[in-house]
């Protein structure tokens, strides 16, 4: 008798609840291990009591199941989620962003587990699971954390299979083996979704304002001890793959903001707005050509050698050559490149030329007097340029990552008393001098240098590589570079910055040249699978997509093609999936063909037959497990080895048969 | 439609089963085994109930039976019988031994001695016995339940692989149940029960039912099964040597009988499985990669590693 069928709703008891379908403990179980593997890479940047309460109730949770106890009442979950949630907003003061976001997530996670009993809640469940695995990109995209994720989401599939399928026995690790199987099937639509989904410029929607702290690099601003901070990360700020060979150190200085403005210890930006054609100079020599991929960095800034010709889109470049794109780079970005090394720029506007002479009215007096002295013996400006350059080679100037504090005359206190400095007191202390001579100057931060590397031959620029350094305009050769440095410490520019410190100074692992080879050719392998990763997948925007498409021969792509082109694929590869099935299963013999009809509708439901389980003997045992569709499966089973195995194969029982299986319902 | 034959058939069943408690299976093994003209060599530890299934069996069937315990000691000539001179009649006369007889019990065969093993087999093998140069049929039908207690015993001569080849079945009765053995228990002496059983068929009942085991269709795709299960069986190195053609042909004869006791006019695979372990697990031989492993586990990869043709 049909007591019950799945297109009924089941009945509601008296009390008016739904009758709860209960979670299997294995189903339970691989969904607290994928859900406890979600949550752990959050570890890092949650409040340890969080991360304390999460894992307790987690195991709390697995404690239950285990010895199959009683959940906690209703009113204590909501009693703990109402702590959770305060205590969130107590430790975040708020409960918006990114990091309060998550923690309100991982906390809420935790109070569903205590009152997840049946099937429904186990699909939250695996949805919260999906959200915390996700949560985990808006802190980092590196390749490990990629792969370790992924694994997370088949672990993820696997409970979720488990749920849906809690009746089928599965054996132990058999769940992973079925959603590993289905990852590898889902590959294709995921490449076809990674190249076609229509990319938009900028982010699709506004992500939290703090989602993008804590990343490290060049500040709008330059004092005493901003750049020899910086000195101190290796992180990575871009890397640079040329078309030709790759420039001699003295050329690679890539530049970033200029700062114009001076008020005695501080230098600030003050350049004029960006324009959206490159500006003109007159190049001489040979360009290079080169691609940078950059590395995240909330700021507008891209970088280029010394000078840029042309402007990657979305961007424009400032009248001092900096280019500038019009939203920041929060997510890797790759744009191609043009510089001139050798160049000569035009004249000097009144308004710039005053800029580049402004000073404070007072303050650093011992400096201004041995400008005054210069003038005195009425210098060219070529020839000041020359006797300040002299004055850091001749006199005992040091090059340190760690130099004395100075106070506010830092000029004089620099040049006069202490003598030790990074790039920046250097470059802040010439362009003073040139500016109190007559000379129009500004100061370049950027980066100077890279290191190669020879696996994937290109350049890599670190945070440490962030240097300082001056231009001064000349009569006849406008705006040329200045680096003082090079006066102090001629290997910081030749060789890097290990090469210009002493080894006392505290540098990070990577930039030692000392470690071992050994070590370091890991770290060059490693790198260059990083820059692979960036490059192909994570610089994959929006222009690149377009490069790509129309590298393919499609000529222009706009959006609506790409969701043509996407839509065809995607149907075009379920097509030749589902013919292959149908081959598969097509058979000429309707017998045949009925019969594996009705396994795999039965398959699907998690009972399969074996491969050597006959017809009677497979009817027994899924009317063993489902008694409710027992006289249907038997009759079927009975009718199918009739037709296979008998002598005579009668077609009033074939349409029996392909009756009964049309009309089966399991 | 089940014609009276196959109601004899599952009386017969039924009555056999009211002395071996709990063991139909075996009974339906043994049975079967009967129908498909085979014999069939039960090994099990003394006191499991060889002796009881074996007349039980004769009695249900009605057939003339004959038990020989074999001893180190028997001779052939204790088995086929002899010619004895007669004084009175001055000549010599033939005593036939009680190996005429339709249904013969050969009690623990492994005590005996090769040669007396090799003279009962040879008989069961060609279904006459020569004696003195003359030649003389046996009885019709003829059906050897031989036992034999596990070889690891002392004192024993374990048959030979070509002579256990000649058995159709070789079946182990085991333990009874829980149940089955309250029952037994509980129960009246097994000896009377048997006395009281009546006949359920004559034996020329049952020589019809044999007849109709050959007409039990066999389709092509359970040919290409049984063929499958012979070549898995000769190409895996999990056994030594595979399954010989007659184990095949006694595979499809017993799968034969097998469906027939289940009213079936057709073979399933089911019926190849369910005499599978019977039929050839004295016949393979573990190979070097499992040695380890035992008789029924070896079948059991056999009947799992080969798929169903599609």
């Amino acid at each position: 008798m049909k007591y019950w069928s799945r297109k009924q709703k089941p009945k509601r008891d008296q009390s008016g609840a739904p009758p709860v379908e209960p979670l299997t403990l294995p189903a339970l179980l691989w969904l607290q291990a994928a859900l406890a593997l979600a949550v752990a890479p959050h570890v890092w940047e949650l409040p340890v009591w969080l991360t304390a309460v999460f894992y307790g109730i987690a195991a709390w949770r697995g404690f239950i199941a285990l010895r199959a106890r009683q959940l906690p009442p209703r009113g204590l979950v909501l009693i703990v989620a109402v702590l959770a949630g305060g205590a969130v907003f107590v430790d975040f003061r708020t409960l918006f962003g990114r990091d309060a976001g998550v923690a309100l997530l991982v906390a809420m996670t935790a109070c569903k587990l205590l009152e997840t009993r049946g099937l429904r809640d186990g699909v939250v469940l695996v949805f919260l699971g999906y959200l915390l695995v996700m949560s985990n990109l808006l802190y980092s995209q590196e390749i490990l954390l990629v792969a370790y994720l992924l694994a997370v989401v088949l672990l993820m599939l696997a409970a979720q299979v488990l749920i849906h399928r809690q009746h089928a026995g599965f054996k132990a690790l058999a769940p992973l083996r079925l959603t590993g199987k289905m990852a590898l099937q889902a590959i294709p639509v995921m490449l076809i979704l990674f190249v076609l989904f229509p990319r938009i410029p900028g982010p699709l929607w506004g992500l939290p304002r703090d989602a993008y702290k804590g990343r490290t690099g060049l500040s709008e601003e330059m004092t005493p001890g901003t750049v020899s901070e910086l000195s101190k990360s290796d992180d990575v700020a871009f890397r640079a793959r040329f078309t030709g060979s790759i420039p001699p150190p003295d050329q690679l200085y890539w530049r970033g903001p200029v700062l114009w403005n001076f008020d005695g210890r501080r230098w600030s930006s003050g350049d004029k707005a960006p324009r959206t054609t490159p500006v003109p100079f007159t190049p001489e020599g040979e360009a290079l050509e080169y691609t940078v991929i950059l590395e995240p960095s909330n700021r507008i800034w891209l970088f280029a050698l010394d000078l840029p010709a042309i402007l990657p889109a979305r961007s424009g470049m400032t009248p001092s050559f900096q280019l500038l794109r019009q939203e920041p780079v929060n997510e890797v970005y790759r744009y191609e490149m043009r510089s001139y090394p050798r160049y000569r720029t035009g004249d000097l506007e009144a308004a710039e030329r005053n800029r580049g002479l402004w000073l404070p009215r007072s303050g650093n007096p011992r400096a201004r007097e041995l400008v005054a002295e210069w003038r005195a013996r009425n210098l060219q400006p070529d020839a000041v340029v020359r006797a300040a350059l002299a004055l850091f080679r001749e006199q005992a100037f040091y090059y340190t990552l760690n130099p004395p504090l100075l106070g506010s005359n830092s000029v004089d206190e620099f040049l006069f008393r202490t003598r030790q400095g990074f790039c920046e007191h250097y470059a802040s202390a010439f362009v003073f001098l040139m500016r109190s001579a007559g000379v129009p100057a500004r100061v370049v931060t950027g980066y100077q240098g890279g290191e190669r590397n020879t696996f994937g031959d290109y350049l890599i620029v670190r945070q440490s590589d962030a240097h300082a350094w001056a231009e001064v305009w000349l009569e006849e050769r406008g705006w040329v570079r200045v680096d003082p440095t090079a006066a102090v410490a001629p290997n910081r520019i030749q060789q890097g910055l290990y090469a210009a410190v002493a080894d006392t100074e505290d540098l990070p692992f990577l930039i030692r040249r000392g470690d071992s080879r050994w070590l370091r050719q890991l770290a060059m392998g490693w790198d260059s699978l990083n820059n692979s990763w960036n490059e192909w997948i994570l610089a994959y925007g929006p222009d690149r997509q377009k490069e790509f498409l129309s590298g393919l021969g499609f000529g222009p792509v706009d959006w609506a093609d790409m969701t043509v082109a996407m839509t065809v694929a995607l149907g075009g590869f379920s097509l030749v999936v589902a013919g292959l099935r149908w081959r598969d299963q097509g058979s000429r013999d309707p017998v045949t063909r009925a019969w594996r009809r009705f396994c795999a509708r039965l398959a699907r439901r998690g009972l399969t037959r074996g491969a050597h389980e006959g017809p009677l003997a497979f009817a027994e045992r899924v009317a063993g497990s489902r008694p409710e569709l027992a006289e249907s499966v038997r009759e079927i089973g009975r009718l199918y080895a009739v037709l296979r195995y008998g002598p005579v194969v009668s077609p009033t029982e074939v349409r029996m048969l392909q009756r009964l299986v049309r009309e089966f319902r399991a | 439609m089940a014609s009276p034959i196959e109601d004899r058939l599952d009386l017969a069943i039924r009555q056999v089963g009211s002395v071996i408690l709990g063991k139909e299976r075996a009974i339906r093994l043994a049975l079967s085994c009967l129908l498909a003209r085979g014999h069939l060599l039960i090994e099990d530890l003394p006191g499991m109930g060889k002796t009881t299934l074996a007349h039980a069996l004769a009695h249900s069937l009605g057939l003339h039976y004959q038990r020989i315990q074999f001893t180190s000691d028997l001779l052939p000539a204790d088995i086929l019988g002899a010619a004895v001179y007669e004084r009175q009649r001055e000549t010599f006369v033939f005593h036939p031994g009680p190996i005429f007889a339709q249904l013969i019990l050969a009690d623990e065969i492994n005590r005996a001695t090769p040669k007396t093993q090799s003279a009962l087999l040879e008989a069961m093998e060609e279904g006459q016995v020569t004696i003195e140069g003359e030649t003389r049929p046996l009885p019709e039908p003829f059906f050897v339940i031989a036992t034999q207690n596990p070889a690891y015993q002392i004192g024993t001569f374990p048959l030979p692989e070509s002579q256990l080849d000649r058995f159709l079945m070789r079946i182990e009765l085991g333990y009874p149940d829980a149940q089955a053995e309250r029952a037994l228990l509980e129960g009246e002496d097994r000896r009377e029960v048997l006395a009281r059983l009546p006949v359920a068929m004559t034996p020329a009942q049952l020589q019809e039912a044999q007849a109709r085991v050959n007409g039990v269709h066999v389709a092509p795709p359970l040919l290409d099964y049984v063929q499958a299960l012979l070549g898995f069986s000769r190409q895996s190195n999990r056994f030594r040597g595979g399954l010989s053609p007659r184990a095949g042909l006694g595979l499809l004869r017993a799968a034969r009988a097998w469906a027939l006791l289940h009213r079936r006019a057709h073979v399933l695979p089911e019926d190849v499985q369910a005499v599978l372990t019977a039929v050839v697990s004295h016949r393979l031989h573990p190979g070097e990669d499992s040695l380890e492993q035992s008789s029924a586990e070896l079948v059991h990869q056999l009947l799992t590693a080969v798929a169903l043709p599609a």
